[in-house]
């Protein structure tokens, strides 16, 4: 069916069970109900890091990231409070200003290859989170906050989505609205890169020249998917403005940039379900390690550092060909 | 008959380096056309310009009777000139097959979004790809290669490969960078017999640079000689063989030989 073997059905079902149904049940027994913030970031978090998976698949480091997902919650900020817009319209909206300031901004630099893009992009953060300083638009320093909680949405009476303010467990209803949107995110870039597209862009990551001389227009593909992965940036970042209810110049920083490089190196450049797997894993290693107190930092840093040295291709390359992984 | 590619007074300069000066010569259709000359005569120079993957600083290549120099090298490679590279430039993790199956590119009916959503087109293409493979590795004789990772490839399977990824985008010129460098004397006659197929099987008209002057000699209708970025002699290979420029590019001259 649709071109997936019955292991990678079983895969994928397990999975969707696990996080619709399994989660909110053992949340719900053990009474642990940070766990949904926690997991709704996983999410979010899992959909920017797919966008810069993404332009590693066509050969770019990408560590700008943060600056998409800073653009898309400020659009969407400013669209809910500022010109009154339903949340539910300024998500896509935010994700597309993000994809329209990547094709501006990779008309020049998607020329550079190597540790020259990656300086580049590493800088747009920064860029972003001083234009926010600056601009009237987005408060500067005070940022916007008092974001309401997405409203409901309802086609000829009938609701589709629900009030969130109405709501008694809105960590729950975000928790369930960020798996969506990431299952939808990680749906499309499966198809993406079975694709020819994704056949383009690998044949770029291999060789660009070779690639040109086989009439692929290597500037357009890589425009396209710098977009893409930009839409997937401001996607996450609106969807966590929403969440925080707030967005300040701070909300994603250089870190977050090298963070959301960090899940794809993680989880694994070969696999489309890498950086899902990455953005878990390091999030939550993380906090797991809060307990060694200063040391946190160092341990976790060397873990980092053996799991690139000795596992190159990601966590993922240690189970190939379960569940719904490429 | 009009020629299928001209070259016309093409020169590029880097700087104060002029690699190639005002160099013109005719391709007709069909034929297989030899670049030599010594090394940085400017054949690789003007192998580029052909395919644009460089700018000429004046003059221009006509193909079909229109400007192909200055373009962006996936357009050159829409209309029909395609060349191949040394055997490093290859994709790399690939195999075989799937490489030629992605050099297909060139003829897919479905749009990129069409892919995406798998359309009837887009299956239909994707079928249309993987048997033109099959067909064009078997005319290759590289059917049991064909699902080798192309890095596990010997050198000469590599210049193969690329030939076949070539051959893929269905060229009207090919334009070979030295496709026998590094091979032995069997694996070259492979490779003329191949090149040669190319042209009367498929109606590629060949164009090559290449330093193996048996082989060249050999597989040529006409060669193109360059030295020091000028075109010294163009002809048949007897007329070639037999040029006293030639002979002198390559040799040296006698006043040279004596010091005089």
């Amino acid at each position: 069916m649709l071109g997936f073997t019955s292991k990678q059905l079983i895969g994928v079902g397990i999975f969707l069970f696990m996080i619709f149904i399994g989660v909110p049940m053992i949340i719900g027994a053990t009474g642990r109900w940070d766990f949904y913030f926690t997991l709704t970031s996983v999410a979010l978090l899992a959909i920017a890091s797919a966008g810069v998976w993404l332009t590693f698949y066509i050969g770019r480091i990408n560590i700008g990231q943060g600056a998409f997902a800073l653009i898309g919650a400020y659009v969407s900020a400013i669209l809910v409070v500022k010109a009154g817009w339903s949340f539910w319209i300024s998500l896509p909206a935010a994700g597309l200003f993000a994809a329209i300031v990547a094709i501006l901004i990779g008309l020049p630099i998607l020329r550079l290859r190597g540790v020259y893009f990656a300086m580049i992009t590493l800088v747009l953060t920064q860029v972003v989170t001083l234009t926010a300083l600056a601009l009237p638009i987005t408060n500067g320093a005070k940022g916007i906050s008092n974001i309401p909680l997405p409203s409901g949405v309802s086609l000829f009476g009938i609701p589709i989505l629900p009030d969130f303010a109405g709501m008694e467990n809105t960590k729950m209803a975000f928790y369930y609205t960020a798996c969506i949107i990431m299952i939808l995110t990680y749906a499309a870039l499966y198809r993406l890169v079975n694709s020819r597209l994704g056949h383009l862009c690998r044949s770029m990551q291999q060789n660009e020249e070779l690639a040109s001389s086989i009439g692929v227009n290597i500037s357009y593909i890589r425009i396209v998917i710098f977009a893409v992965s930009s839409f997937f940036g401001g996607l996450g970042g609106a969807m966590f403005g929403s969440i925080a209810q707030s967005v300040y110049p701070s909300s994603f920083q250089v870190a977050d940039s090298v963070n959301f490089m960090l899940n794809c190196f993680l989880g694994g450049l070969g696999y489309v379900f890498g950086p899902m797997l990455g953005t878990l894993v390091l999030y939550f290693g993380w906090d797991l390690l809060f307990e060694f107190g200063k040391y946190q930092m160092l341990i976790y840093s060397t873990i980092l550092i053996l799991i690139i040295r000795f596992l190159p291709n990601g966590l993922l390359s240690i189970r190939i060909g379960k569940g719904g992984d490429k | 008959m009009s020629p299928l590619l001209q070259v016309k007074n093409v020169t590029k300069k880097y700087g104060g380096l002029t690699a190639n000066n005002a160099i013109s010569f005719d391709v007709a259709q069909n034929e297989i056309l030899s670049v030599i000359g010594p090394n940085g005569a400017g054949k690789s120079t003007l192998f580029k310009m052909i395919a644009s993957f460089t700018p000429t600083t004046s003059g221009e290549v006509i193909y079909q009777g229109e400007r192909i120099s200055n373009l962006k090298p996936h357009i050159v490679a829409r209309k029909g000139v395609v060349r191949t590279f040394q055997e490093t430039t290859i994709f790399k993790s690939m195999t075989v097959r799937e490489s030629v199956v992605v050099a297909q590119h060139l003829r897919a009916k479905a749009s990129l979004a069409g892919y995406f959503w798998r359309s009837k087109t887009a299956k239909e293409d994707v079928t249309a790809f993987e048997k033109y493979a099959d067909e064009l590795l078997e005319f290759l004789g590289m059917s049991e290669i064909s699902n080798e990772q192309a890095s596990n490839l010997p050198q000469g399977s590599l210049r193969a490969l690329g030939i076949a990824i070539g051959l893929a985008t269905d060229p009207k010129v090919l334009l070979l960078d030295e496709p026998f460098a590094g091979m032995n004397h069997d694996e070259t006659m492979n490779m003329v017999n191949l090149v040669r197929s190319v042209r009367d099987e498929r109606g590629v008209t060949v164009m090559l640079v290449e330093h193996d002057m048996p082989a060249v000699m050999n597989i040529s209708d006409r060669i193109v000689v360059l030295n020091f970025g000028e075109k010294i002699a163009e002809g048949t290979p007897s007329e070639i063989q037999n040029n006293e420029k030639v002979i002198e590019a390559y040799l040296g001259s006698v006043d040279d030989e004596i010091g005089m």
